[in-house]
């Protein structure tokens, strides 16, 4: 870690996205314990009012206050993104793994299997599942985890496939290790640092993807304030409540941003002649 | 005779490290001058900060002359007009040299037009004639080409076209022909010298290894961690008996210890051995193309024996190696060990085989995990045993295995990165002895390393095999390994073997024209007045 530490102070693109996403984590986390005011509070002498010292970032047309709204907002932007990510980890990268591992019929199906996906437009898929099981945060999760799915097992395989024509892979197979033990302990560690780049990319589209799917109403449900919601409430009264679009769309830039310039430093720290084709 | 270039007192240092120490050098025009170090001595980086190509992060001093400016002092824009037009360079690795998506003539013609207000078309016709003066006629060899569509020798040409092209008065070669055959190697140096003499252009050869040189050389100098060791004229420098600094760049000549009376227990065996390689399919409709790679090989390794395989690369070796080690499927025949059928049909004896063969891979960058500790590296083959080891009792044996090659238990804990090619070769070859196996296979095992490191993984093999009683089968394409190591040699070319026989009978009465030419091609050192029994 202390070598991690290092690069950090070295890197500044690196030091300012982690320093972004440690920013809203720890707002998610602290919205837990204190809000700046009750987040479902509707407080109608207030409503839309500016920005001021009492309520820092307006308040809504309820009179709830846009601040804490954001703060609670962060933790579904970031459960959503980690668990769709996480997903998508967990059954891409073994799926990609098996693919560059067996060759053959096994990865043919695994990688067409992953074209199918790749081409079923996602919005589709959310909307099919809100009308199978009703609209929330958990739906959102699965729809942006499928499509999560593929763009790690290719990902995965293309990185795998160089490694197993290696001498280390060579001498494990004389040692008589199987396929699984190799992927597991000669494969995996050695393309870990494309995937943990390509995860952070993959969280900043799954934080985008959930505020576009909160947007048009079916990820998370009121009362859970939610950014991309926020910002859809605000479309007919921005013009005269701008902040009520401004700052939810304002923390989304600055989540996403910093995740891609914390997915960019880590690129280039981790050894950046063997991050190949990151899609 | 006038300076091409000269060096005057260069240092360098990155991070701290001296690479380079006041080092003199000038280049005549004309002239041929061999560059000799091991790796790691500052060969390259001096031929990277002639061409004003030092890392950003190299604090330089002294001076580089070309043509009265000095190189050093010079502002980017000057050298690139400098780069290709008075100085210009071939690399070692001619495949990663050229682009892969771009024709070999438009390379080429890429440097005319960097340098001279042409036409596109001009400069593709200059590019012709270019690539024709490096043996790469174009009504032979098209010049709409790509660099997969050559051989390694003709890429190498192609990268020694891209650097005459502008007939610059100096000529870099780093290492140009380490990653080539023999017989192309000799062709490829033949053709370096002669472009140099006909463009009077100063050529300096970089290499490690003395026998490179010997032939083609007019002055020999010596690198050795950083400075210049050595300058003189290749006639003093070959003049007498081999002085110690010679002796660190000549293959030595690791005698056997005469002739050992053969065993007669057959440790290895193949019978008609047939390996196919599978190309890639085109379409999901065609039948993937077949190729066979090895046709039919019989041989025999006795206990304690060693078998040179050679070769140039391309004719099979390697898929035969694989195919002996279980890695590559037995289209036909069949390999024994000790008898047994390999591979055994039933999990156990597949086990028990699997412990009597093991492999050394040519690259030592790319044999380890950089992930795994040593002693983790160590402890992989161990899996074979029928019992499972304790941490302990794997600890006490990897750290047995490295004192074996020469190495100290306290390198256990370490990653493979921080160890030389020649270090990690000698890991290579404990892991290999892990499962106390009957047969090693070494797979070009001593051809990434310089002369001393392989001298001295050749005597650490020759001391390993008197002691354990190991087969060794032994595959290259440097037969001066093959001639001090191997008990027997054979000969291989597109899959089949031409002949075998005993190591001096192949080099004194060769059979056929396949073998006298790879004997022909090898480079010797001609000492000059005492030539003879040193030639190796």
């Amino acid at each position: 870690m202390s070598a991690l530490a290092a690069s950090l102070k070295s890197d500044k693109g690196l030091t300012a996205g982690a320093s972004f996403v440690a920013l809203f984590a720890l707002m998610a986390l602290i919205s837990f314990v204190w809000t700046h005011h009750d987040v479902a509070a509707i407080d109608v002498d207030a409503r839309l009012s500016g920005p001021s010292l009492k309520h820092w970032l307006g308040t809504n047309h309820l009179g709830r206050d846009v601040f804490s709204m954001i703060m609670v907002g962060a933790r579904v932007s970031i459960a959503v993104a980690v668990f769709a990510v996480g997903i998508g980890l967990l059954i891409g990268v073994p799926l990609g793994l098996l693919a560059a591992g067996t060759r053959g019929i096994i990865e043919d199906i695994v990688m067409r299997m992953s074209d199918v996906i790749f081409a079923f437009p996602a919005l589709i898929l959310a909307i099919l599942i809100t009308a199978v099981y009703g609209p929330g945060a958990i739906n959102a999760v699965i729809a942006i985890g499928v499509f999560n799915i593929p763009v790690f097992a290719r990902l995965t395989r293309g990185a795998a496939l160089p490694i197993w024509t290696r001498g280390y892979v060579m001498s494990a197979k004389t040692a008589g290790k199987n396929g699984f033990r190799i992927s597991l302990e000669h494969v995996l560690p050695n393309i870990l640092p494309v995937l943990i780049v390509q995860a952070t990319v993959q969280l900043s589209l799954a934080v985008l993807a959930e505020a576009a799917l909160s947007y048009v109403g079916i990820g998370a449900q009121p009362p859970a304030p939610s950014w991309g919601r926020m910002l859809a409430e605000s479309q007919t009264m921005v013009s005269f409540a701008p902040w009520l679009a401004i700052f939810p769309g304002l923390a989304i830039f600055l989540f996403v941003f910093g995740l891609n310039l914390l997915g960019d430093g880590l690129r280039r720290r981790l050894d950046p002649h063997r991050i190949v084709g990151a899609m | 005779m006038s300076d091409a270039i000269a060096i005057r007192n260069l240092s360098l240092r990155i991070g701290g490290a001296n690479i380079l120490d006041s080092v003199n050098l000038r280049l005549n025009a004309g002239e041929i001058t061999g560059l000799i170090g091991r790796s790691g001595s500052g060969k390259s980086m001096t031929a990277l900060a002639m061409m004003g190509l030092a890392p950003g992060a190299a604090e330089i001093s002294g001076e580089i002359i070309i043509d009265g400016e000095n190189v050093l002092a010079m502002r980017e824009r000057a050298r690139c007009d400098l780069r290709g037009r008075k100085i210009a360079m071939v690399f070692q690795e001619p495949m990663t040299a050229l682009n892969p998506l771009q024709t070999i003539g438009a390379q080429v013609a890429e440097t005319f037009l960097a340098h001279e207000k042409i036409s596109r078309a001009e400069a593709f016709g200059k590019s012709k004639t270019a690539l024709g003066r490096a043996g790469l006629p174009p009504e032979e060899i098209s010049p709409e080409r790509r660099p997969h569509e050559l051989s390694g020798g003709q890429r190498q040409r192609a990268g020694i076209a891209i650097a005459i092209a502008m007939k610059p008065g100096v000529l870099i070669a780093d290492e140009p022909t380490t990653a080539l055959d023999v017989t192309t190697q000799a062709e490829i140096l033949g053709l370096l010298k002669t472009l140099a003499k006909e463009d009077g252009s100063a050529l300096l050869l970089i290499t490690h290894d003395l026998a490179v040189v010997s032939s083609v050389a007019d002055r020999i100098a010596v690198l050795k961690e950083g400075r210049i060791v050595a300058d003189e004229s290749a006639d003093d420098f070959y003049s007498a008996a081999p002085t110690s600094l010679a002796r660190e760049f000549m293959p030595a000549r690791v005698k056997r210890d005469g002739a050992r009376p053969a065993s007669p227990k057959t440790a290895l065996a193949a019978d008609n051995l047939s390996c196919d390689y599978v190309n890639a399919r085109r379409s999901v409709f065609v039948e993937p193309a077949v190729f066979r790679a090895v046709k039919n090989v019989s041989f025999k390794i006795a206990k304690g024996e060693t078998l040179g395989l050679v070769g140039e690369s391309g004719c099979g070796k390697s898929t035969l190696a694989r195919a002996l080690l279980g890695l590559h499927p037995i289209a036909e025949g069949t390999a024994a060990i000790g008898g047994e059928i390999f591979p055994a049909k039933d999990k156990a004896a597949m086990r028990r085989l699997r412990r009597k063969i093991q492999i050394v891979f040519q690259d030592p960058y790319s044999s380890f995990n950089p992930r795994q500790r040593i002693a983790d590296i160590l402890a992989e083959p161990f899996h074979l045993f029928d019992e499972p080891m304790t941490a302990a009792q794997k600890r006490e044996r990897a750290a047995a295995l490295m004192e074996s090659v020469g190495l100290g238990a306290d390198a256990l804990d370490k990653y493979p990165h921080a160890f030389s090619g020649g270090q990690r070769q000698r890991i290579a070859i404990a892991r290999a002895l892990a499962t106390d196996p009957e047969v090693i296979v070494l797979d070009e095992a001593t051809s990434a390393l310089d002369i001393a490191s392989r001298n001295h993984i050749l005597e650490l093999l020759q001391s390993l095999q008197a002691a354990r009683g190991l087969s060794l089968l032994f595959i290259t394409h440097d037969l001066s390994v093959i001639r001090d190591i191997a008990d027997r040699v054979m000969v291989m070319n597109e899959g089949r073997i031409l002949e075998s026989g005993e190591t001096d009978r192949i080099f004194e009465s060769p059979q056929t024209d396949y073998t006298r030419r790879l004997i022909a091609a090898a480079p010797v050192i001609e000492w000059r007045e005492s030539a003879g029994d040193m030639n190796g």
